[in-house]
């Protein structure tokens, strides 16, 4: 039993402090249940032994299971028939269950004293137990379920208890939204028993035992037990499961299979005694594991993005660094919200702008986000003062003598960047380095201007700053090794996640939304009516579909970037069929986007009012009249996901970018490519590339060159590759 | 096969539901005296009825335990004489007449009733639960909305204006008034008793005559405000994601209104009818029951009407008077839409808009309804039809013998 202490005091209640050796946080592992089922035989069979208190060693209770070792061993059970698969799996998966419903049904009370965060399996192991008491005085120890957002289900009971102590309401945004709540929510819902400060919580713990008013036994093994806020066929419990359907289809669009069982756990399992609701668990996340949805989500939203987030892509010469203060010009929006995030991550801003007064109005679009985050509750009046404070807006470059890196967010012209990267480098220390947040200009051409363009890189955010969390790293043709470790010091210390992509035009995610937005303006060019555009995009699992995005960058914006690109490649430049949608929308109805209130939709000037499709879309329909028969959303669905996956393959052949986990975590999070395919290129893994270049050249044929397959996928597809078989550096991970 | 007649048909006047004069009368005497109604009018020796199909739409409580035997029990019937419940949703009333119709048409019954009833005053809709609406294993995986939401999906897709739907429901006003003005209701009115055997009521009393297009207008939405606060909008465009945004037409006015009620039909074998010296009234030429896409769910009528058509061997045109439940305006707009069916032969004395809709009963009262009207005009040939819940349609054509 290497991962629990045991002690036991003069009353006969046992401490057990979980406290697994050589880590930082208590995970459940197989060897952790193993020990907890040594636990439970000792605390129900030794008559020395009256009750248990549970309790960590860490600072956090318990983090939850180990993701990386779930589905470990599917390989090996893929090779057998497919029922005995599915059952042998269902025991694994029902191990954590078997094992919390001894602890509860052990015949002696048992508490927890949840001393720090518990999530997922670390707040399953309190809810089995019969008491639970937090810390009034620790604003980390928090409870939450956040299996779904990786897209597994709480696998240890928890969509059986928690709706047992707080009903469907309550639990709800628990289970299928993540929420962490902290103790007094959880007291005031019931969920613990007492809080008291963390002096005293094992002794409060202990007394909780002693006093034994549940006779432990758990409410719902007790005859009298009603299902709070009523079950699924109680009037006013009918009420809410009726809603939760539709409630969560609406946000879902029915792509994450997760949330969608937990519901059905929830409904079916409330309906039976705890014995046969967490069989149904155990099926249901027996069910998650055969789909694919739970993997891709595990391996980029949690693991990949963990290993960017810690700097994983620091190359092995370097070693990690400290950035505290950051040189800012150009306070326009994109500058003004990258100093946002840079103080609230305790770096010291200097914000140049030409003028004192752009200066300052940079500033002030801090001030204002901190004055939102006083108003919510999130932050203090005191802090948002400290946040503030730490920003100083000038135009004297000399105060960037002392700064550890610079990002220029100017204009989009290389004159005056070249001018400022000048004056940048007159002042700054030789160990700085030098970011430039342009989105369409070369770095290589950029770096001409510096006197050091091995410290010279590209640190591309995405607007707006503060919502979004990718930042693209550009390296230029000279851009040196430790340019590369600086920019990623940066961009994780503001907790934003790093990929590292090669000096082209639109770079990565951007080269890739272009395909979205316009194979949603083909579309409309093509006679599809707008609506069924937008809704099917939304359907394969897209945050906005591609008229929206295009009202959101501005379609004034679009027509400036068609110039600019025609001008800069002369003949070479091959114009797309739906321009002329774009150049009559702009020059000749001015409607430039939601920025004038008129674009693909009428925006209303009545606040909380929808915005609409403009009805006079039809025109760019052939012959001014959507066509008659309308495809299928999940034609759309495919041609939707297909373009943008296939630029994303394009990309990984250019060697733009070169690591799946970088081009999978960067199209969730840069423009939240469909979350439950695990990103651009799991997608076209998880389809098979040979299914994929099947369905790729269906999709040429009828549409168009934005479907031509590369020649590297051709070559995976008779192969039999994957991304991650292929590229993947952590390839177990596929 | 044996051909299936009617032999009589008589309904309830229906009671609202708020404040409503059948409130006090239980479901059980609501079925009750229809059946000693059938009865008496025809000096029925009840031993010749085989069975009582009664339709009913939440079969609990006081309704539950096959509200049909107990009726039938209740009612003073043969021993002999046996009874059951069945639902299909609004169309469980004639669902009940057309499998009697069909117990007749193979020779198990020579004489069958199909009934129905329902007290929505005593037993609220949705009493009965139901996987549909609440497992998420229907409700989410199959895109299921309440039937509100679903009649404005009728209304948006196919082009029915607020405009439409309220001059409807002005015209169905307009009719019920008329047709009890002049007394055509009058063959099959079997009025209410109360306790002590007295008159409790003897008209429709849910109708609003001499409403107009401003009262109607000025009503609000029945179905926004919970689609806004659930989602029903949503999970409607992800089945018909070509339409932007729901038309939010459909209001109380325009809608059926929720009373008590009950009905039953006497259906029997040309034998029969002999043998018990009854005349018959009208032959039943053809009937079907489909399903239909259960998300607009209220659309079975096209399909049904297709598919009873094909069985009788005819056309649209050859439906000389139609009634389709009132369920909602665009439901009977979408039928005249689809079938070019003139106003003045659909609903021809109103409907549910006005008069209310006791969803157990209702098919069968629109039978009867029909055959009267086929009766006062001389008119060959009826279609009488409903939309119902999950996506389905029911349908009966009947022809004057």
């Amino acid at each position: 039993m290497k991962n629990f202490t045991f002690e036991i005091d003069s009353d006969g209640i046992a401490l057990i402090t979980f406290d697994s050796p050589g880590k930082s946080m208590n995970v459940i592992s197989a060897d952790v249940m193993a020990d907890f089922d040594t636990l439970t035989a000792k605390i129900s069979s030794d008559d020395s032994v009256k009750g248990a208190v549970i309790t960590s060693g860490k600072d956090a209770f318990c983090a939850g299971a180990d993701l990386s070792e779930l589905g470990g061993s599917a390989a090996e059970l893929a090779k057998l028939p497919e029922d005995e698969m599915k059952a042998k799996l269902f025991e694994q998966c029902f191990r954590l269950n078997r094992t919390f419903r001894a602890l509860e049904t052990c015949g002696k009370p048992v508490a927890a004293a949840i001393n720090g965060l518990a999530l997922g399996g670390g707040f399953e192991i309190a809810l089995a137990c019969h008491y639970r008491v937090m810390p009034s005085d620790n604003s980390k120890a928090k409870l939450g379920l956040p299996e779904a957002m990786v897209g597994v289900l709480p696998g240890g009971g928890g969509t059986q208890r928690l709706p047992r102590l707080v009903g469907l309401m309550n639990a709800a945004p628990i289970l299928l939204q993540g929420k962490q709540i902290d103790a007094n929510t959880a007291l005031a819902q019931g969920i613990v028993h007492a809080v008291v400060p963390m002096a005293e919580l094992v002794a409060k713990a202990k007394e909780l035992v002693k006093e034994n008013k549940l006779e432990s036994k758990q409410p719902w093994d007790a005859d009298k037990f009603r299902f709070p806020g009523g079950g699924p066929y109680h009037p006013a419990g009918a009420q809410m499961f009726g809603a939760a359907s539709p409630m969560l289809r609406k946000t879902t669009y029915g792509n994450y299979p997760a949330q969608r069982y937990i519901l059905s756990c929830v409904y079916e399992g409330s309906q039976v005694s705890m014995d046969e609701a967490i069989k149904i668990e155990s099926r249901y996340f027996t069910k998650l594991m055969l789909r694919p949805e739970s993997r891709n989500m595990i391996r980029s939203i949690f693991l990949s993005k963990q290993a960017l987030d810690k700097g994983g892509r620091r190359p092995a010469s370097q070693s990690k660094g400290e950035i505290k203060k950051v040189g800012v010009i150009g306070a326009g929006f994109m500058g003004a919200g990258i100093a946002t995030v840079s103080v609230q991550a305790g770096i010291e801003i200097v914000l140049i702008d030409a003028t004192q007064e752009g200066a300052e109005k940079g500033k002030q679009h801090a001030m204002d986000h901190f004055a939102g985050g006083v108003k919510r509750g999130k932050l203090s009046q005191e802090k948002a003062d400290k946040l503030a404070g730490m920003i100083t807006p000038t135009t004297d470059y000399n105060l960037l003598k002392d700064v550890d890196l610079v990002v220029e967010a100017v204009f989009e012209n290389s004159e005056l960047k070249h001018k400022i990267t000048k004056m940048a480098e007159d002042v700054i220390p030789e160990g700085a380095v030098f970011g430039s947040n342009t989105s369409s200009i070369p770095i290589t051409s950029l770096a001409t201007a510096s006197k050091r363009p091995d410290q010279y890189i590209g640190i591309h955010f995405f607007s707006p700053v503060e919502k979004m969390n990718l930042v693209e790293i550009i390296m230029g043709e000279k851009t040196g090794d430790y340019a590369l470790s600086r920019a990623i010091d940066f961009v994780t210390k503001i907790k934003k996640t790093p990929i590292v992509v090669a000096d082209t035009r639109g770079f990565y995610a951007n080269r890739c939304v272009m395909r979205f937005i316009g194979e949603g303006m083909n579309m409309l060019a093509e006679g599809i009516k707008p609506a069924l555009i937008e809704n099917a995009t939304r359907m394969a699992g897209m945050p906005v579909g591609p008229l929206s995005l295009q009202d959101e960058v501005a379609l004034d914006l679009g027509v400036k970037l068609i110039k600019q690109t025609k001008a800069d490649l002369g003949a070479d430049y091959k114009p797309s069929p739906t321009e002329p949608i774009l150049f009559k929308m702009v020059e000749e109805y001015e409607r430039f986007g939601r920025k004038n209130a008129k674009g693909f939709y009428d925006y209303p000037a009545e606040k909380g009012q929808p915005k609409r499709l403009w009805p006079e879309l039809e025109q760019f329909a052939p012959g001014g009249k959507y066509a008659e028969e309308q495809p299928s959303a999940d034609e759309i669905k495919d041609r939707i996901l297909y373009t943008q996956a296939l630029e994303a393959a394009r990309c990984m052949e250019e060697g733009i970018v070169q690591d799946p986990r970088e081009a999978d975590v960067g199209s969730i999070l840069g423009w939240g490519f469909a979350p439950y395919t695990g990103g651009a290129l799991s997608f076209i893994d998880t389809v098979g590339a040979a299914a994929f270049v099947k369905r790729a050249d269906e999709l040429a044929k009828a549409y168009g060159d934005q479907f031509a397959v590369p020649a590297l996928l051709r070559e995976m597809a008779k192969k039999g590759e994957t991304f991650y078989g292929r590229f993947g550096k952590e390839s177990a991970a596929a | 096969m044996t051909e299936a007649y009617i032999y009589d048909a008589v309904r309830t006047p229906r009671g609202k539901k708020k404040n409503g004069a059948l409130n006090a009368i239980t479901a059980l005497q609501l079925a009750t005296q229809q059946l000693q109604a059938i009865r008496d009018r025809n000096g029925l020796d009840t031993a010749l009825v085989d069975d009582v199909i009664m339709g009913c739409v939440s079969p609990v409580g006081e309704q539950g335990a096959d509200i049909a035997r107990s009726a039938v029990i209740n009612a003073g019937y043969a021993e002999s004489t046996a009874g059951f419940q069945v639902n299909r949703f609004c169309a469980s009333g004639l669902e009940a007449v057309n499998l009697a119709a069909a117990k007749v048409m193979c020779g198990e019954a020579d004489f069958a009733i199909g009934s129905g009833v329902e007290s929505m005053s005593r037993v609220p809709m949705g009493s009965d639960g139901g996987a549909m609406g609440v497992d998420p294993e229907m409700s989410f995986d199959h895109y299921i909305v309440p039937q509100g939401i679903s009649a404005d999906l009728i209304a948006t897709k196919h082009g029915f204006s607020r405009d439409d739907v309220d001059a409807y429901a002005m015209e169905s006003q307009r009719r019920s008034a008329q047709a009890w003005k002049e007394g055509r209701f009058k063959k099959s009115i079997v009025p209410v008793k109360d306790q002590l055997g007295l008159t409790i009521l003897d008209h429709d009393e849910h109708m609003r005559p001499g409403t107009d297009m401003q009262a109607l207008g000025s009503l609000k939405s029945a179905f926004k405000d919970m689609s806004d606060f659930v989602g029903f909008e949503a999970v409607a465009l992800q089945r018909y994601p070509d339409i932007e945004y729901l038309n939010w037409v459909h209001t109380g006015g325009n809608s059926s209104g929720i009373v008590d009620g009950s009905s039953a039909v006497l259906i029997g074998s040309k034998e029969a009818g002999l043998k018990a010296g009854l005349k018959p009234r009208a032959r039943i030429r053809s009937m079907a029951s489909i399903g239909s896409e259960p998300t607009i769910m209220l659309t079975g009528p096209v399909a049904v009407t297709a598919k009873a058509l094909k069985k009788a061997g005819m056309s649209s045109k050859d439906i000389d008077l139609w009634e389709l439940n009132e369920a909602f305006a665009a439901v009977v707009l979408r039928l005249m839409q689809a079938y070019e069916i003139p106003h003045d032969i659909m609903n021809v004395n109103g409907g549910s808009i006005a008069m209310g809709h006791p969803l157990g009963a209702t098919g069968a009262m629109i039978l009867g309804t029909l055959l009267d009207e086929m009766e006062r005009t001389d008119k060959e040939t009826g279609l009488a039809t409903l939309c119902v819940g999950g996506g389905m349609g029911t349908a009966t054509i009947i022809e004057r013998v």
